[in-house]
């Protein structure tokens, strides 16, 4: 029998640099890789040694898409070596500034990378000649985002004003005034968008993951809770190491993540949805229900009507923590640091973003580990990218190949933040 | 539609920042598609058209044998090539390796170097190719990348200040976060954020690398007289602008 190869050797809009080589021997998909050669840039290497006031900033290097999500990790980790807890308002801010990174990475990928797949377009830009008022809402709507990013951290991208025990400087009321009404346009356009995109049409196709993301006793998780899975994981977010391993593979510059006992997991919006859509507030749940969603969506193309009400929950999420703001009389809480190994996981647009440092006894850092959303979705990609293959494979290699890139953009995901990460080849035997 | 002009970007070893700083240009994006043709945009576009382009966008730096071969082969297919951020301009956060041994940077983060490939150093794009503009900041600013744009639209040099921070605070009415005892690394740093670290009462870190007559010397000695010890000032020096010549030499004068 033929062995066909099928390569897709640069994937486009995702975040980063990566390639597919998909072999198909004796008519059944024999491997489907996620090749990532993104270089790394070794990050846990050149941590060693770095004191922990200029962690945050230096972790947010790691991704320019979510650099809060590596800042506000790392704040966490550094906050729980030192036995500290950040509450009240300054625990507030932080979770206002996520909301705006959830909005501007959501938006982005929704309609800029992702509808255009849907669509038949190549890109957003080409979208807008026919859907030109979806496109610029969309921009609209990311912009809002933006905007929470740059009053809160002083810039879109690699925000200033994040720091171990709060922040450098607090908003008065005022300043956040202004954000209110962009915010407000913005939940308008993102409760449009989920009716849109619930349009689309979705190829048939579940797959029974093992959901993972954080759960938190009252919020729909941003900030902080404890890691938690559809198949029974319910642990402290300290115990990540017992239950998952990274493993390195020859194809790819980012670790695989798996849990130990079983293998591969989801980590993102479906699995945030699937673990805490009771603590959605009941209009968005209703809202889940119009756009033709249960309590648990196992369909990954349908993952961009989650990341939409995603945006329509961070929006409304934003504002009330806005109108509920009271200016804190201090801008951080003092720190003392010490000997001790800390931990740190919020919920990156992506998914779970890991983080462990051990400090010296003057808080510089002996050892970091950083574990990114996309790297534990690696083997998962895969997978969906074996089982799909495997329902289109008496077709030509363009429509595979074009299935296959859609598999992996269902993910959103960032290759820069997993090469501490992708390109398509098909072979067939 | 092939008389406007040809626009590629390119991404080598980085954090998506730069490039995202385009599609972050929310107001000017879907204006600037209508006069510049953006033939080659992987993070953003499934075409990926081939050259020759008018104006290429670089980002990141080069860590690996296959980047040298690429970076070269960017350039001769691009009529301008420009440089977009620390990494592309100055090597980049990962240009730390260029102070450590990087069999040691492997080992610390892979359990099986053997599959990793990867240069001892990270290096700026001006280190193998002739670059035509260079646009600093870790992040860059997404003004001045629509001004750098238009500036080769229209034929002309960009319009961007090389003097320091400490100019941008003044525009902008910030008291100096030094004289209340904050060290901050705004006198050696090329403008362009609009100084916003001294905004939010932090000093200056230094993304956007040395402006144009660093002195990195004296500013180190203000430094140690509002109680920084060398091992801070190594550090300061040492992070997305590492591998520039001012900050490399300064950092260097404070110890191993």
């Amino acid at each position: 029998m033929a062995t066909r190869t099928i390569a897709v050797d640069l994937l486009a809009r995702v975040e980063g640099e990566g390639a597919l080589d998909l072999t198909i021997s004796d008519g059944r998909v024999a491997s489907a890789q996620l090749r990532i050669f993104e270089p790394p840039r070794f990050f846990e290497a050149f941590l060693r040694g770095r004191g922990y006031m200029e962690t945050p900033d230096l972790v947010a290097r790691i991704c320019g898409i979510c650099p809060i999500a590596y800042q506000m990790s790392a704040v966490q980790a550094i906050e729980n070596a030192f036995g500290v807890t950040v509450g009240g308002q300054l625990r507030a801010l932080r979770r206002l500034i996520y909301c705006g990174e959830w909005i501007e990475s959501h938006a982005l990928h929704v309609v800029m990378l992702h509808a255009p797949d849907f669509l038949g377009f190549p890109d957003a830009i080409r979208m807008a000649g026919q859907h030109g008022d979806r496109v610029r809402n969309a921009l609209t709507l990311k912009k809002a985002g933006n905007e929470l990013m740059r009053v809160l951290g002083g810039r879109e991208i690699h925000p200033v004003n994040v720091r171990p025990g709060g922040f450098y400087r607090v908003p008065g009321r005022a300043e956040l005034a202004p954000i209110t009404e962009s915010l407000k346009r913005a939940r308008d356009i993102a409760v449009d968008l989920v009716r849109w995109v619930a349009t689309f049409p979705f190829p048939e196709f579940e797959r029974d993951y093992e959901f993972v993301a954080l759960r938190h006793p009252t919020e729909y998780p941003i900030t902080e809770g404890r890691l938690v899975s559809s198949r029974g994981i319910d642990i402290n977010i300290a115990d990540y190491e017992s239950e998952f391993e990274e493993r390195h593979v020859a194809h790819s510059t980012a670790l695989h993540a798996l849990i130990k006992r079983r293998g591969a997991y989801l980590v993102g919006p479906l699995a945030r949805y699937a673990l805490n859509f009771d603590r959605l507030p009941a209009p968005i749940q209703a809202l889940t229900r119009e756009a033709g969603l249960g309590a648990v969506c196992n369909n990954p193309f349908r993952s961009i009507v989650v990341r939409a009400i995603e945006i329509v929950y961070a929006c409304e999420e934003a504002l009330r923590l806005i109108v509920a703001y009271e200016p804190p009389a201090s801008a951080a809480v003092p720190l003392a640091p010490r000997a001790a190994a800390g931990f740190g996981c919020t919920e990156a647009p992506r998914g779970i973003c890991w983080h462990r440092y051990d400090f010296a006894a003057d808080g510089s850092i002996g050892k970091a580990r950083i574990v990114p959303p996309t790297s534990q979705n690696q083997p998962s990609i895969e997978a969906d990218l074996a089982a799909m293959a495997a329902t289109v494979l008496d077709q030509p290699d363009e429509v595979i190949r074009e299935r296959c890139e859609r598999s992996i953009r269902n993910y959103d995901p960032c290759i820069s933040c997993s090469a501490h990460f992708f390109k398509l080849s098909v072979n067939r035997a | 539609m092939s008389s406007r002009p040809r626009l590629a970007v390119w991404k080598f070893a980085s954090c998506d920042g730069c490039q995202l700083s385009l599609l972050d240009c929310e107001d000017e994006l879907l204006t600037l598609a209508s006069v510049i043709d953006i033939a080659n945009f992987p993070e953003a576009s499934s075409v990926m058209a081939e050259g020759p382009y008018d104006l290429s966008l670089v980002e990141g730096s080069i860590t690996t044998a296959c980047d040298i071969e690429r970076i070269r082969m960017v350039r001769a297919q691009s009529r301008h090539l420009v440089t977009i951020g620390a990494c592309a301009t100055a090597g980049g956060i990962q240009a730390l390796r260029n102070f450590a041994d990087v069999n040691h940077f492997i080992a610390a983060v892979y359990a099986s170097p053997q599959y990793i490939k990867t240069l001892t150093t990270s290096t700026p794009i001006s280190a193998h190719v002739p670059v035509d503009y260079e646009v600093r900041g870790c992040p860059i600013n997404k003004a001045q990348l629509v001004e750098v744009i238009a500036a080769y639209l229209a034929g002309r040099k960009p319009a961007i200040a090389a003097h320091s921070v400490c100019i941008e605070c003044k525009q902008r009415g910030t008291i100096c976060v030094m004289v209340q005892g904050t060290p901050c690394l705004g006198p050696v740093t090329h403008a362009g954020c609009s100084a916003i670290c001294p905004s939010m009462r932090r000093g200056c870190y230094g993304c956007y690398g040395p402006m144009e007559t660093p002195n990195t010397a004296a500013l180190a000695r203000a430094w140690q007289a509002l109680g920084a010890e060398s091992g801070d000032i190594k550090r300061a020096f040492r992070t997305f602008n590492a591998a520039t010549a001012p900050f490399q030499k300064e950092s260097e004068a404070h110890g191993d």
